[in-house]
């Protein structure tokens, strides 16, 4: 039997798909239509200071034919008062008490401030709360949400704030409009925190109408940066979820959130550290009914691959990641093209002439034009075989000269320094690498 | 018979009668279920008898949830292979499509639902499905065409003790018997004869209901009875030469084409099929793909009249098949084995109650085609003697009356579906009626109790 159900950081739920605090946990109606789909957790839609919102707040890039691949937005926290939020959350709660519901909170940067805000929200009985230090526009320019997730000494100083009055689990989600990552995490982990959210969204302009030269969206005439999430923000995420799961300064629990559609993208996220995964952009195009797929499509990989529970992946993909100074440079593939799948478009001839190392021929044969690796020139940088619009037809073949691993790292430590380029070329040759 | 067709060489015949829709690649199916825009509430949902969730399929093959995708399937239709393959799509869900609004080609659902099935068989039907314990009830279903093996596996997976008695060797109805072999093959019915089988259910095959065993018999050892006996076959054309040596019915001749035995049937040079139902085009192209030089379709009312689906004639015109409209056979030529066909020209008058125009033959039009063989195609008739033995049973427009809630007949122990209550439409029509009618039958026996 398959158990889903995940721990973060000490907020339970039968599976790790959570809303992630935006519209589509805006309200009890929807949080509770979430949940009897089969959502097992959700993070509220931002509540704090008072805020209105602009009328258009979306902008979206579609991509060969392919509706919203990023979606932008300049919506601010909740702009509904505290006291109907809070009141929602307590009912939500009450009706659903196997998910998890956490509140999300953003207010002044003043300590009462924030612990009257805290012991307000404990007393709704929800499972944890969760700092926004990521709302890119308008809130940070009141001095609140990537305002403080941009420094780190702010991060540590509220969480502190945070944690030292709350008798709830408490995640921090930080902003990736930051240089390191790790620096933010590392100071929500000064500040107590018991676990990390990200990501919040990157700072984007859209694009320009080329007709009125304003940006999209306009608010009549006038736009500015928005806050990009969806599809085509994925391998950011992943990235800075990784590189928070592997720093031992850190070491907490984290939700990973950031352009999540599928139970495939949810998988990764978790092969990478993620206990549980937050979603938004894919429920604001598709609706709560995507949980179906998710929770069954993951179910029904873990049973191919054997795995019975969250903990017996998660993380496991962490162990690939390291430096590229240990990556093994005699790792060698080449490409292969199956003539009987060609097609002839010789996509991967014009890539591989144009924008790599001219190492493909085209060839007449039976009428057509034929792409050929030479394969002896081939560098294997599998420019080609990305390209190639036909599955299967180009694959990159390991083609070592049987000699054993070396490392950058290692082989510094071998050849004379300060390196030269004749001794980087000697070895090259020994192991019949030829660089053009 | 006369002036046989040469036999054709087993590779010519296998041309003859590959799919028409191929199995799409995985690379295929991923790009097309990614074109699918996963609208909510589709109308291409609605369109399909069965109901199918076909947003939530095809989003599932899109993410590679393919178990999934067969689970969403399966769980509306029991007979979701034969009917990937069979359904009239144009009619149905792929003619709802919301890409036709935009005057776009719609998502081929067909082919992507037959890529999740085909995998679902291929991976030796893992199970997704959990029967309720067994209630003690028995109910004996008549015929295993699609209504009654998608009500039979309805019915175990709810926890009933279920026979299915079939008269022919061969289960699925005509799924196996009937349906063109260039839309499918008949062991595709057979694997999905397997997957009822799975879930507890006894098919006697050879077991002709009313010859074989008694109706009272049967009707004695089960709660109650599922009606799926489907249509008989042609009726007479009532002419003279109708029983001469070359003139068959159109089912015989399918049956015998569908079981792949393309070298042992035999079919002459020239054919004439009579009637131009979906059956007379089946019935005409498989003639021509066995070899037949001249076939030609013989139709009393005009082309806008013909009740063959518009695919099916382009089909059918594709093969070069001749159409004869506005044209009836009056007197089958021939000294014991067919020679030729005498033939009225007809015209159209005012629509019947219906809405169908009558026809009527113009004096002194006769004319004859030479022809070898006859394939009567005038549709089929319904199994009245053997219904006539069941007390009470109410019939509407030569159909067996039933609830269209619970497939209740006006015998409260007896339910039925498919072909016998519907005159003969689709499989999936069939399949709908089945799992309908098992739930009607659940209601039935537990408010009784
Ligand atoms: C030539 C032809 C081609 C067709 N092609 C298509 C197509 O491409 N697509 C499509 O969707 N539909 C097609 N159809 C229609 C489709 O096959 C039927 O609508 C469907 O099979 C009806 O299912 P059923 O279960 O009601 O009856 P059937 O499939 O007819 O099954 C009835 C079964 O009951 C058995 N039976 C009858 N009486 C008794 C008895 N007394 N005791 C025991 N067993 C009995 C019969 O032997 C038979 O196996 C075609 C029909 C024909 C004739
Ligand atoms: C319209 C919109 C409003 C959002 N509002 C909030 C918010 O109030 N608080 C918050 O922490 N994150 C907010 N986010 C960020 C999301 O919670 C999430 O971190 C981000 O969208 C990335 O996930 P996704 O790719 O699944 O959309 C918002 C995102 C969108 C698109
Ligand atoms: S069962 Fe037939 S009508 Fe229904 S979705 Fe499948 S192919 Fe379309
Ligand atoms: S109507 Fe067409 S596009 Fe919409 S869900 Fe159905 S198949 Fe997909």
């Amino acid at each position: 039997m398959i158990d889903l159900s995940i721990n973060c950081a000490g907020i339970r739920s039968p599976n790790p798909f959570w809303l992630a605090s935006a519209p589509p946990s805006n309200s009890a109606y929807q949080v509770c239509k979430a949940f009897e789909q089969g959502w097992g957790g959700a993070v509220w839609k931002t509540i704090g200071e008072p805020v209105m919102n602009t009328v258009n707040r979306y902008g979206a890039i579609d991509y060969n034919g392919q509706k919203i691949i990023g979606l932008n937005n300049i919506e601010l926290i909740s702009d509904r008062p505290i006291e109907v939020n809070l009141k929602e959350i307590t009912e939500t709660k009450k009706l659903w008490p196997d998910r998890a519901v956490i509140a999300s909170l953003m207010v002044e940067s003043k300590r009462d401030v924030w612990h009257d805000i805290v012991k307000r929200t404990i007393d709704t009985g929800c499972d944890g709360i969760e700092l926004n230090y990521g709302c890119p526009h308008g809130m940070s320019e009141r001095g609140m949400g990537s305002a403080v997730g941009q420094v780190p000494e702010y991060c540590a100083m509220i969480t502190e704030w945070v944690t030292e009055v709350s008798t709830i689990p408490v995640l921090v989600k930080l902003t990736p409009n930051i240089g390191d990552i790790r620096f933010p995490a590392r100071a929500a982990k000064k500040g107590k925190a018991h676990g990390i959210s990200l990501i919040n969204t990157i700072n984007t302009i859209m694009g320009i109408d080329l007709d009125t030269l304003e940006l999209k969206p306009s608010v009549d005439g006038k736009g500015g940066h928005g806050g990009y999430a969806g599809p085509a923000v994925k391998p950011i995420a992943l990235n800075m979820v990784s590189q928070v799961a592997i720093d031992p300064e850190v070491n907490l629990p984290i939700s990973g959130i950031g352009g999540i559609s599928t139970w495939r993208d949810a998988a990764e996220f978790i092969l990478l550290g993620a206990s549980s995964v937050q979603v938004c952009t894919a429920v604001m195009h598709y609706g709560f009914r995507i949980i179906n797929d998710l929770v069954e499509g993951l179910s029904n990989w873990m049973e191919e691959k054997r795995l019975q529970t969250i903990e017996d992946f998660r993380g496991k993909s962490l162990r690939c990641i390291t430096d590229f100074g240990n990556l093994n440079l005699l790792y060698k593939t080449v490409a292969e093209i199956d003539e009987a799948k060609c097609i002839q478009c010789n996509l991967c001839y014009i890539a591989c002439e144009d924008g790599a190392h001219q190492c493909i021929d085209i060839i007449p044969h039976n009428g057509k034009n034929q792409p050929k690796i030479r394969q002896p020139d081939c560098v294997g940088c599998a420019l080609c075989f990305l390209v190639c619009p036909v599955d299967n037809c180009i694959s990159m073949v390991r083609k070592d000269d049987g000699s054993e691993a070396i490392t950058w790292n290692e082989l510094m430590r071998q050849l004379p320094q300060p390196l030269t380029w004749e001794s980087l070329r000697q070895f090259q040759k020994k192991h019949g690498i030829e660089i053009h | 018979m006369n002036n046989l067709a040469p036999k054709l060489t087993s590779e010519q015949y296998e041309n003859n009668f590959t799919e028409i829709h191929p199995a799409f690649n995985q690379n295929q199916a991923t790009v097309e279920a990614n074109r699918c825009l996963y609208c909510f509430d589709s109308p291409c949902m609605k369109a399909c008898p069965t109901h199918i969730d076909i947003s939530t399929f095809i989003k599932k093959i899109a993410t590679g949830n393919i178990k999934g995708s067969a689970k969403t399937i399966l769980e509306s239709n029991w007979i979701a292979l034969t009917c990937a393959k069979a359904c009239p799509v144009d009619v149905l869900c792929e003619g709802a499509c919301v890409y036709n609004e935009r005057g776009e080609k719609p998502i081929e659902i067909g082919r992507l639902q037959r890529y999740a099935i085909d995998w679902y068989f291929e991976h030796g039907m893992p199970s997704l499905f959990t029967p309720t314990p067994k209630n003690g009830k028995s109910v004996g279903v008549i015929g295993a065409g699609p209504a009654g093996l998608a009500c039979a596996a309805e019915l175990a997976l709810l926890g009933y003790d279920v026979t299915i008695y079939e008269g022919k060797d061969l289960p699925g109805g005509l799924d196996t018997m009937g349906i063109a072999p260039y839309k499918m093959s008949y062991m595709d019915s057979l694997k999905e004869v397997k997957l009822v089988e799975s879930f507890g259910v006894k098919i006697k095959t050879r077991v002709w209901v009313g010859t074989t065993i008694t109706l009272a018999e049967t009707a004695q050892m089960h709660d109650a009875i599922f009606l799926s006996i489907g249509l008989g076959n042609s009726p007479d054309l009532n002419i003279p030469g109708e029983h001469l040596e070359g003139v068959c019915d159109a089912l015989e001749f399918i049956e015998n084409v569908t079981t792949r035995n393309w070298n042992s049937v035999d079919v002459g040079k020239r054919v004439a099929v009579i009637g131009a139902g979906n059956t007379a085009i089946d019935a005409a192209t498989e003639a021509k793909r066995l070899g037949a030089e001249q076939v030609m379709i013989i139709y009393r009312r005009s082309e806008e009249e013909m009740p063959a689906y518009e695919f099916e004639y382009d089909l059918a015109k594709r093969d070069g098949i001749v159409f004869h409209f506005l044209t009836a056979p009056s007197r089958i030529i021939g000294n014991g084995q067919v020679e030729g066909l005498e033939c009225v020209k007809m015209k159209l008058g005012m629509p019947d109650v219906k809405g169908r125009r009558t026809s009527h033959s113009i004096p002194n039009s006769e004319f004859r085609i030479p022809v070898d063989m006859v394939i009567k195609s005038i549709g089929q008739k319904p199994a009245e003697s053997f219904l006539s033995q069941i007390s009470n049973l109410k019939f509407e427009r030569g159909k067996i009356w039933v609830n269209t809630e619970t497939m209740q007949t006006s015998h409260p122990k007896y339910f039925a579906g498919g072909d016998c209550i519907n005159g003969g439409k689709e499989v999936v029509n069939a399949a709908a009626d089945g799992k309908r009618a098992a739930h009607g039958i659940d209601e039935y026996l537990f408010s009784r109790k």
